[in-house]
């Protein structure tokens, strides 16, 4: 009972803020961006920071989810369930679509950890990274990909429903059904969901694999099983969010998964601190942020001039690079190292019943 | 320091037999039919210079290494072809060389590990006060992260969380190794409690003489093969190995 008590909490919390804040279009932009970079990089965090498996293709689960969740959107985007206020039943159909589209990228994720996680360090990192792209390639050749999968006997649904990607073009008219409380309701679920990993014997498991995969292995944890374990749950999240970001962004196409992508949630959890899910999420905040504060910064220099605006886009990877440089140089463990904000206050709280 | 008849090894039921292993690294051989054995109750040292394929040996026993050829027997059952995690859950230990502990982890949560294919409760705790009391050091620094024990510390955790898996053999590789002499003393004086409590040790040790002192029965690898074997005693008093691994 007591532990169902902060869900009570929370989601009361994220609905008073969508009563409240939800009309105001700019403000739940940017709280969607920033709450699909969080999951993003607390996902990543699980796989690169808890097990120590360096993994730098996320965009491409991400990718995976986006695609899935839009489609099936899409597709049954005239469909209503009639006991239900509409705007209840739209939601239900996205929650559907994000489990599909999360489903389907933790798919993904069991099919390339499965051989790839015998691999080590730099190994594994090509691996991720190829995989990555091969996804982002595989979606913008999508027309092609579908015709022939319909020629296939019994592949002919999966040939129409990839049929809908779109090629190099993309996605559009995914209905815009992502609200500030679904998108915050699963950075909840999944900062719960990592806490409780990393304080459980799972967890424990997890950092013994980091630490010395040789030892671990040497006091029976099956290491292969539990890396993959690992990475599913990784991708999955990843999926959500790639979900997530579909319903609230008009289009999507190849081109919002490139490296790029994936490398940006590896610098904010690089940043935050591998291993700290407080890190990953501070970090991701922050950079999501910046981009959006230097835009308007640039807007007053340039005098209300947009086009010095427009090109923070491009001076943002120099920065980030630069921050990854200043930070490593600076403070080589991250912002937070391996500690989390909770353990500060348990640790306060056993201070004080000390005292 | 054995009880019994120099030159005679006392008949006890086998735990572990290897019989003609092979371990080849790629092109390398490191291991050339290595035959051994280790009884119930007894400790055994694997003595021999660098390269000479003792820690080979120990991985292929745990299932680190794939031995290219040779039978392993554990209780009767073979372990030829398991791979380590499944090793561990039959009862073999390994405290692996340069002693492998987590060092982001506290020393309690190093213990914990060491007992993770248990689920005796009961009996995972109160071995955990045996270790506490085996090692007090290790008590007072629970709650510190390992990698900031000293090396002797260590390689008292690593000794421990071995022996929280309640094993029925510990393999040990260089205990001694990179620490200060008092401390190796400890170390070695610790696990002779251990053996006298009944526990079968094999024991991989470049120090000799202390692997010796110890060890009920010994054996000598060169170059990926045996060379000598005998009781400790005998081999402590014998010209060749003194001349060889002692420095006399």
């Amino acid at each position: 009972m007591k532990s169902f008590l902060p869900v009570l909490a929370a989601l009361t919390v994220l609905a008073v803020l969508q009563l409240v804040l939800g009309s105001s279009e700019y403000f739940v932009y940017l709280a969607s961006l920033v709450g699909v970079n969080v999951v993003l990089a607390v996902s990543l965090n699980v796989i690169n920071g808890m097990t120590g498996q360096f993994s730098i293709g996320h965009a491409g689960f991400m990718a995976v989810g986006a695609y899935v969740a839009g489609t099936t959107s899409l597709l049954l985007k005239d469909d209503q369930l009639s006991f239900l206020p509409p705007a209840m039943s739209d939601q239900l159909f996205l929650l559907l679509a994000l489990l599909l589209g999360g489903a389907a990228a933790g798919a993904f994720g069991f099919l390339v950890g499965l051989p790839s996680l015998r691999l080590r360090g730099d190994y594994l990192a090509i691996v991720t990274l190829g995989f990555g792209e091969i996804i982002r390639v595989v979606i913008q050749n999508s027309d092609g990909l579908s015709k022939s999968l319909a020629a296939l006997p019994g592949l002919a649904p999966v040939g129409r429903f990839v049929g809908q990607f779109g090629g190099a073009l993309g996605v559009s008219g995914v209905p815009q059904r992502s609200t500030f409380f679904m998108v915050w309701f699963w950075v909840f679920v999944l900062v719960l969901l990592a806490r409780r990993l990393s304080d459980s014997s799972h967890g424990r498991w997890l950092k013994a694999i980091r630490e010395d995969e040789v030892a671990a292995e040497a006091m029976g944890v099956d290491t292969t099983s539990y890396k993959v374990r690992a990475f599913v749950v990784s991708s999955f999240f990843a999926g959500i969010a790639g979900g997530l970001f579909a319903h609230f962004v008009p289009i999507i196409n190849p081109g919002s998964f490139t490296f790029v992508k994936s490398m940006e949630v590896v610098v904010m959890i690089v940043a935050g601190g591998l291993g700290s899910t407080t890190g990953a999420i501070v970090a991701a905040v922050f950079l999501t942020l910046l981009p959006e504060g230097l835009r308007s910064l640039f807007l007053k220099l340039g005098g209300g001039d947009a086009s010095l605006a427009q090109k923070v886009d491009q001076v943002r990877m120099p920065i980030y690079g630069m921050l990854l440089v200043v930070i490593m140089l600076t403070r080589s463990q991250g912002l937070f190292g391996t500690h989390e904000a909770w353990d500060l206050w348990a640790r306060r709280k056993r201070a004080g019943a000390k005292a | 320091m054995s009880p019994d008849a120099p030159g005679q090894r006392p008949a006890r039921p086998p735990l572990l037999e290897v019989t003609d292993l092979f371990v080849s690294y790629g092109a390398i051989a490191a291991l050339k039919g290595v035959t051994l054995s280790v009884g119930q109750g007894e400790v055994v040292a694997l003595i021999g210079a660098n390269g000479a394929g003792k820690t080979s040996t120990l991985r292929a026993v745990s299932g680190l290494v794939k031995p290219v050829k040779g039978a392993i027997t554990f209780r009767g059952a073979p372990l030829t072809g398991l791979k380590a995690n499944q090793v561990v859950a039959k009862g073999l230990a390994h405290a692996p060389e340069g002693r492998g502990i987590f060092p982001n982890l506290t020393v309690q949560e190093n213990l914990d590990l060491g007992a993770w294919l248990r689920t005796d409760g009961d009996a995972i705790a109160s071995d955990l006060e045996r270790c506490f009391s085996l090692f007090p050091r290790l008590k007072e620094r629970r709650d510190q992260l390992a990698g900031t024990l000293s090396g002797g510390e260590q390689q008292m955790l690593a000794i421990s969380r071995a022996l929280m898996s309640r094993p029925a053999l510990l393999l040990l590789d260089e205990p001694s190794l990179g620490l200060a002499p008092q401390v190796t003393q400890t170390i070695f004086r610790i696990l002779r409690d251990v053996n006298a409590a009944g526990m079968s040790i094999l024991l991989v040790e470049q120090n000799a003489h202390l692997a010796l002192g110890l060890a009920h029965w010994a054996y000598v690898l060169e170059t990926g093969a045996l060379v000598l074997q005998g009781t400790g005693a005998d081999l402590l008093a014998s010209e060749d190995i003194r001349k060889a691994y002692l420095g006399e």
